[in-house]
Order: structure tokens, then C-alpha cells, then sequence
């Protein structure tokens, strides 16, 4: 109430630390852009740790990779880039003043393919590797075929799931922050002036996007499946 | 909102009481647990690693009891490791990586560019809840039996062997490094974004330099040892062979990871006391810093080069000859800028009208002490004489002397100098500066003789020692006994002074800058008006003529 009487009337959405919107959705853009800086940074030491140990045992990483369903993965990759796209029209429409009802529309579709993803990641990929034991932890069993590749074959799955785990981690992240976007913008909250939780939750969600392009090759194309031939 | 609002008279000072500030604005405990005033979570980190600090003291003051006999006078050999372990864990990642910027940074950043609050007063709040259930779950580690690996949790023995409470430890640390990392965050953009018209980059007060510094280090450093961690939690549940050498892993790459963040954090604890520096010896020698922007950037430069050295940790544990080479003479640079701020410090003294207020004496006692480790570290950079004084005392004394005898005393010196801006009131001078003094002999006679016992070739992390040490060690423990007590002597007298020390008034070292332009304690909104800066940082030379 005091701040209120200090500044005066200001849009809604408006924080009272700042001095106009202009300066708060400039702040609000670049912080979430040093966010995503910590979250290069804390996917980038366990890719590296990925890579090293892809270095070091490659036949194993190989053995284990051609495990996974690369066409769940694949259509994974083209849910995904959807739902990238979708994020962005629902920023335009509140960029150009559409109706809340399009804005609603593309946060729902978001959403969905969201959903999409993290239901064939959980349901048909992981289900699976659990009914086939090559979950560390869960009744992980090594097979006598994978001898030739040493016994690390175990060390890949554990790099598989801590990484799409941690990568699923986000987009749940993401979808609770889309939920809340999809109540604001359904009560009109967001016009042509004021659309900065928008912009920033779209940031977030076309990295978590950024990072399934460098999982995908890294865990499901590595095994040589689609190696030339003379290659490899 | 019914606030009473007192008339001015003219030529008639309100009594502080009276006027609506941050402290009085409201009351209650949700008043200030629910709080998004930077100021008033600055109060929150303060009192939270304030405990910290003396629950890591208490460790390490039984550890000097149970150094005072060769063979060990107070605890089993086990216990002793879990003491060295928790004063470690406690002090770097619950003390001295938070200190300054939680509570000075916090509480001054929005003051010295001119803000009503940092960009995302909410963020900050939430960075405090994260920082309280971190040392939570590390004191819960402390109280289920502690943890021996100490704090640098090297593998194969934290993943494998140690039958300690390994994973509650890393949990917390893991959990409080997100704390540090939205402090960060908060403060580049608030940085950025935030100043008061007229305020450019190379008008900012120096401290806001080495924040901003000190904030590049927890955006890029901390996620690292986030993800480090939690890869060391997962070796120790799973055992998979990612750092454990007997299946297959590397723990030389846990000792990459771990230092690639512990180095840079070293810097974290150090900059912001730098920063704290500029503002003291321009303030008590009343002149402008000698060379504003070499030591603006000398702190950026610090920053990059930390990330580019953390392999002279391990010239000794196995890692290439040819990187160690490489790590040695990076290393040296991060000499070069450390020496332009000691010599900047050293200049802005020649000719000014130096006061020995307690803060002041503080800043002196940095110069000296951060100067003997920093010199001290050169040796252990050097890679031949690092083969001889690795894992040994002199490595004590000389992160100590960068970590108690700097980032300490520029707190405590920091911490005197806006006291009366903090609380509206002025704490005893003259115990001030026998608090001073007490510390800085206590902590000379602690770790000066632990560079001799280092250099003899006493190892660190032991609990018994051979006979002829015991007269340097009887010292080490002495210095210790006095430089406790001079902690607890700001601990009394300053809470003392927030009942009953004089009214301080909004500026009383006739200082420069943007918070002491607004009244102590200053008023929730920090300015009545936005202010409009038109003049450099520490414009010394036209406030109120010459003291000397």
C-alpha cells in the first residue's frame, strides 16, 4: 500500500523497485538470461564428464546406446522443436495484442506437446529399460553379450538417465511455470505492454529445448547405427 | 498503513526513534520472515552466519585444545578428522562464501547505485530459505555422528570408504550453492539495470566492482560444484565407477570438477573484501583511490584468471607434469592484480588524513596480512617448492592468512564501518579498536608459527605430532584462546550498542557515497527521492576541508 503512495498508480504487473517498465522487463530478460548461464554451466560439467568417460570406454558407450530406442527419441526431438514453436506464437500473440484466448490457445498446445514428450520418455522408454533391467539401482543386469565392450556398460545408463532425468526435471519444471502462465493470460494478464513473464518462461523452455538437441545425438546416435560404410 | 509522521522542525534532528525506518516500518516475527526488504535479509543472513561462524569456530578451537600434547590431549583420531571436516565444510561454504556479499552486499548494492531494492527482492528471499536448509542439512550431518572426508570430499574415500554422514553434508552444500548462485544472479542484474541516473560504470563505488566480480564467480563457478556433488552422491548410492579408480572411474576428473569451483571460491571469499577495503582506506585517509579503474578491473581480472588455476591444487595428486607447468605460471598472474590493489591501498595512504578508527585498523591489518598470504602463495604455486610444503601446515597458514586475516577482517572492518548505518547507532570506539588488536595478535600468534611447523615438515589433518613441535603448536592453540575472545568482544559490545550506543546520524565518518546521503537507519524505500549522482566515486577532496 505505502509503495502505492510513494509512485502512484502503475500498470498492473508493475514491482515497485523499479522506475518504469521498460527498466523491469530489461531486468527481468537479462536475468533470466544469467540463469540460463548457470544452467550452461551445470549441464556443461556433466556433459564433460560425459564426454571424458564416452572417451574412455567407448565400446561400452557404444553397446549401450544401440539399447535405446532411437525412434521414441526421434519423435521426442520433433515434439519438442513443437513445442518451441508454439512458446514462441504464444509470445507474439501477446507481443501484437491478440486475444487472450490465442495466447491461452498456444500456452495450452505448449503444454501438450510437453506432455507428449514426458509421456513417451516415461512410459514406453524408461518402462521399458526398467522391464529390461538397465536401470542402475534397479535389478541392473549385465548381459553376457556385452563382454567384448567391457564391464562399463553400466556407467552409460547412468549417464543416460541422471542426464534425461535431470533434462525431464526441468521440462516438469517448465510445465508448472507454463500452468501459472496459462491462469495469468486466461485473466487477461498479459497485452501488447506487459508480456515479460511470458518472454522469460519462453528463454527457459527453448533451452531446456537447446539441451534435448545435444542429448539426442550424444545418448541415442553414437552406436553406429547410422555409421557410412567405411566409416568406423 | 498508520505511521504517525513527525513534523521538522528546522536546525532540529528527529530522534531516530521516532522516524519510520526499515527496522520499525513493522513488527513482528512473520514481519520479518516474509520479508522482501534487502535490507532486513541482509539482518537475516547476518544472524545466520554469525551462528555458523562460532559453531565452525567450536570446532576449530577444540582442535587447538587437542593439539596442545604431541599425542593428542582431547579427542580419539577419528573425532579429530570429523573436526577438521566440519570446521572446513562450515566456515568455506557456510561463512566465509556468503559473508560479505549476503550481508554487507545485500544490504548496500541497492544503497550505493542509487535502488529502492534489488531486482528480484523475492529471488533474495528465496536465496536465504535455500542457505538456512542447506545448513540444515549439514548440521543435521553434524549432530548424526559428523562426517571425516574433509571438506573436500576427495574420492574414492568420500564415495566409497568413509562410513560418515558423506551424503547429508554434500546435500547441504549441494542445496546452499543455489543460494549463492541467486544472490549472483540478483546482483548482475541489479547491477546492470538498476543504477541512479548519472551513476556510470566508473563512477561506482568499488565495492560494487568487486561484487559484480564476486558475482561472475557464483554464476559460473557454482553450478559445478552442484553438479559435482550430486555426481559424488550418486557414486557413493550407486557405485558405478564414475570417480571410484577400483571400477573403472577417475578421481582425478573429482578433483578437476571440485577444484575448477574451490579455487574460483577462494576469490569469492576474498573480493569482497577487497571491495570493503576501497571503501575503508578512502573513507580514513580522506582522498580518492589511487587509480580507480586499475583496481575496477584488477577485480574483473581476478575473477577470469581464478577459473583458469585450480590445477595447482593438484600438482602433487597425478595429473599431467606438462598442465601442472602450465597451472603454475597462470597461477603467478593472479598476482599481478592482487599486487595492483595492495599497492593502490598502499598509495591512496601516501599523503592522506589517515584516522585510526576501528574500521580503519581493520583495513591496516589487511594490508599486512592478506599481503603474507598472498606472497605465501607464490611459493606454493612455484611447482618445486610446492612438492615440499603440499598437505602440509604452511598450506594452513597461508589460506588462512588469505581467509581469516583478509576476508575476515575486511568483514569485521566492514561490518564496524556501516554498523551505524545498519543499526542508526555507534558501538564504543575504544572497545572497537581493542577488539582490533586483540585479533590481529591472536591471529598472528595462531598461524604465523603453523608456516614454521609447515616449513619443518608438520602434515595437516593429523592428531598427534612429534614432540618437538609441541612448543609451536602450544603457541598456535595460545594465539587461538586470545583470538576467540576477540571475536566474542564485537559480538557483545555490538549487540549492546543496538539498544543503547549513541545515535549515529546518517553519516558519521563523513563518508562519500549514496548510502550515507539517506538517514541511518535508512527508510524502507532506501532514498526519499531517487538521487541523481554528479560527481566520481570517493570525491574526498571538497568534504569539509582537510582533517591532517
Amino acid at each position: 500500500m505505502a509503495d502505492m503512495a510513494v509512485h502512484g498508480a502503475h500498470p498492473p504487473g508493475f514491482k515497485h523497485q523499479f522506475e518504469d517498465m521498460d527498466q523491469q522487463r530489461a531486468a527481468a530478460s537479462l536475468g533470466m538470461w544469467v540463469f540460463l548461464v548457470t544452467e550452461v554451466m551445470f549441464f556443461g560439467g556433466l556433459f564433460a564428464t560425459y564426454i571424458i568417460y564416452r572417451a574412455l570406454y567407448l565400446p561400452a558407450f557404444e553397446t549401450g546406446s544401440r539399447l535405446l530406442n532411437v525412434k521414441f527419441g526421434a519423435a521426442n526431438t520433433a515434439v519438442l522443436h513443437g513445442s518451441s514453436l508454439t512458446m514462441a506464437l504464444a509470445i507474439h500473440a501477446a507481443q501484437d495484442g491478440k486475444k487472450k484466448s490465442e495466447q491461452v490457445m498456444y500456452l495450452v498446445l505448449t503444454m501438450i506437446l510437453g506432455a507428449i514428450f514426458l509421456f513417451l520418455k516415461f512410459n514406453f522408454e524408461w518402462r521399458a529399460d526398467y522391464h529390461e533391467h538397465l536401470i542402475p539401482g534397479f535389478h541392473f543386469i549385465i548381459r553376457p553379450e556385452w563382454s567384448a565392450a567391457g564391464p562399463h556398460v553400466p556407467l552409460f545408463f547412468c549417464f543416460y538417465f541422471f542426464m534425461t532425468g535431470l533434462h525431464a526435471l526441468h521440462m516438469i519444471i517448465g510445465f508448472g511455470i507454463l500452468a501459472t502462465l496459462t491462469v495469468m493470460a486466461h485473466r487477461g494478464r498479459f497485452n501488447s505492454e506487459y508480456y515479460a513473464p511470458l518472454e522469460v518462461s519462453g528463454l527457459y523452455w527453448h533451452f531446456v529445448d537447446i539441451v534435448w538437441i545435444f542429448l539426442f545425438p550424444l545418448l541415442y546416435l553414437i552406436g553406429g547405427r547410422f555409421a557410412m560404410p567405411g566409416v568406423h | 498503513m498508520s505511521t504517525t509522521v513527525i513534523p521538522e522542525m528546522p536546525g532540529q534532528e528527529i530522534p531516530a526513534e521516532s522516524r519510520v525506518n526499515y527496522l520499525n516500518a513493522s513488527y513482528g516475527v512473520k514481519s520479518w520472515l516474509l520479508t522482501t526488504d534487502h535490507k532486513r535479509i541482509a539482518l537475516l543472513y547476518l544472524g545466520s552466519i554469525t551462528l555458523m561462524f562460532f559453531v565452525g569456530g567450536f570446532f576449530a578451537v577444540l582442535m587447538r585444545l587437542h593439539l596442545i600434547e604431541p599425542q593428542g590431549a582431547l579427542v580419539a583420531p577419528e573425532t579429530y578428522n570429523k573436526l577438521f571436516t566440519m570446521h572446513g565444510v562450515i566456515m568455506v561454504f557456510f561463512f566465509l562464501v556468503p559473508s560479505i556479499p549476503a550481508t554487507l552486499g545485500n544490504f548496500l548494492v541497492p544503497m550505493m547505485i542509487g535502488a529502492r531494492d534489488l531486482a528480484f527482492p523475492r529471488l533474495n528471499l528465496l536465496s536465504w530459505y535455500i542457505y538456512v536448509i542447506g545448513a540444515a542439512f549439514t548440521l543435521y550431518a553434524v549432530i548424526s555422528g559428523g562426517v571425516d572426508t574433509g571438506w573436500t570430499f576427495y574420492t574414492p574415500y568420500s564415495s566409497t570408504f568413509s562410513h560418515t554422514s558423506v551424503i547429508p553434508t554434500a546435500l547441504g552444500v549441494f542445496i546452499t550453492g543455489f543460494s549463492s548462485i541467486l544472490t549472483g544472479l540478483n546482483f548482475v542484474v541489479t547491477i546492470h539495470k538498476m543504477r541512479a541516473p548519472g551513476l556510470t560504470w566508473f563512477r561506482l563505488p568499488l565495492f560494487i566492482w568487486a561484487m559484480y566480480a564476486t558475482s561472475i564467480i557464483f554464476i559460473l563457478g557454482t553450478p559445478v560444484i552442484a553438479i559435482t556433488l550430486f555426481l559424488l552422491g550418486l557414486e557413493r548410492l550407486l557405485h558405478i565407477g564414475i570417480f571410484d579408480p577400483a571400477i573403472g572411474g577417475d578421481p582425478i576428473l573429482f578433483q578437476h570438477m571440485f577444484w575448477f569451483y574451490s579455487h574460483p571460491a577462494v576469490y569469492i571469499m576474498i573480493l569482497p573484501g577487497m571491495g570493503v577495503m576501497s571503501e575503508l582506506i578512502t573513507c580514513f585517509s580522506r582522498k580518492r583511490i589511487f587509480g580507480y579503474t586499475f583496481v575496477a578491473f584488477s577485480s574483473l581480472a581476478i575473477a577470469i584468471i581464478s577459473f583458469l588455476v585450480w590445477g595447482h591444487h593438484m600438482f602433487v595428486t597425478g595429473q599431467s607434469i606438462y598442465a601442472g607447468l602450465i597451472f603454475s605460471v597462470l597461477s603467478f598472474l593472479v598476482a599481478i592484480p592482487s599486487a595492483v590493489k595492495v599497492f593502490n591501498w598502499t598509495a591512496t595512504l601516501y599523503k592522506g588524513s589517515i584516522s585510526y578508527d576501528a574500521p580503519m585498523l581493520y583495513a591496516l591489518g589487511f594490508i599486512g596480512l592478506f599481503t603474507m598470504g598472498g606472497l605465501t602463495g607464490l611459493f606454493l604455486a612455484s611447482l618445486a617448492t610446492d612438492v615440499h610444503l603440499s598437505g602440509t601446515y604452511f598450506i594452513v597458514a597461508h589460506f588462512h592468512y588469505i581467509m581469516v586475516g583478509g576476508a575476515v577482517m575486511a568483514y569485521l572492518g566492514g561490518i564496524h564501518f556501516w554498523w551505524p548505518k545498519i543499526t542508526g547507532r555507534m558501538y564504543p570506539d575504544g572497545w572497537a579498536r581493542f577488539a582490533a588488536l586483540v585479533i590481529f595478535v591472536g591471529f598472528n600468534l595462531t598461524f604465523f608459527p603453523q608456516f614454521v611447523l609447515g616449513y619443518l615438515g608438520m602434515p595437516r589433518r593429523y592428531a598427534v605430532y612429534p614432540g618437538e613441535f609441541q612448543v609451536l603448536n602450544v603457541m598456535s592453540s595460545a594465539g587461538a584462546s586470545i583470538l576467540g575472545i576477540g571475536y566474542l568482544i564485537p559480538l557483545i559490545y555490538l549487540l549492546w550498542s543496538i539498544r543503547y550506543g549513541p545515535i549515529a546520524g546518517p553519516n558519521p565518518w563523513g563518508a562519500k557515497g549514496l548510502e550515507w546521503e539517506t538517514p541511518s537507519p535508512p527508510p524502507t524505500e532506501n532514498f526519499e527521492e531517487i538521487p541523481v549522482v554528479r560527481e566520481d566515486a570517493y570525491n574526498y577532496a571538497n568534504v569539509g576541508g582537510s582533517r591532517g
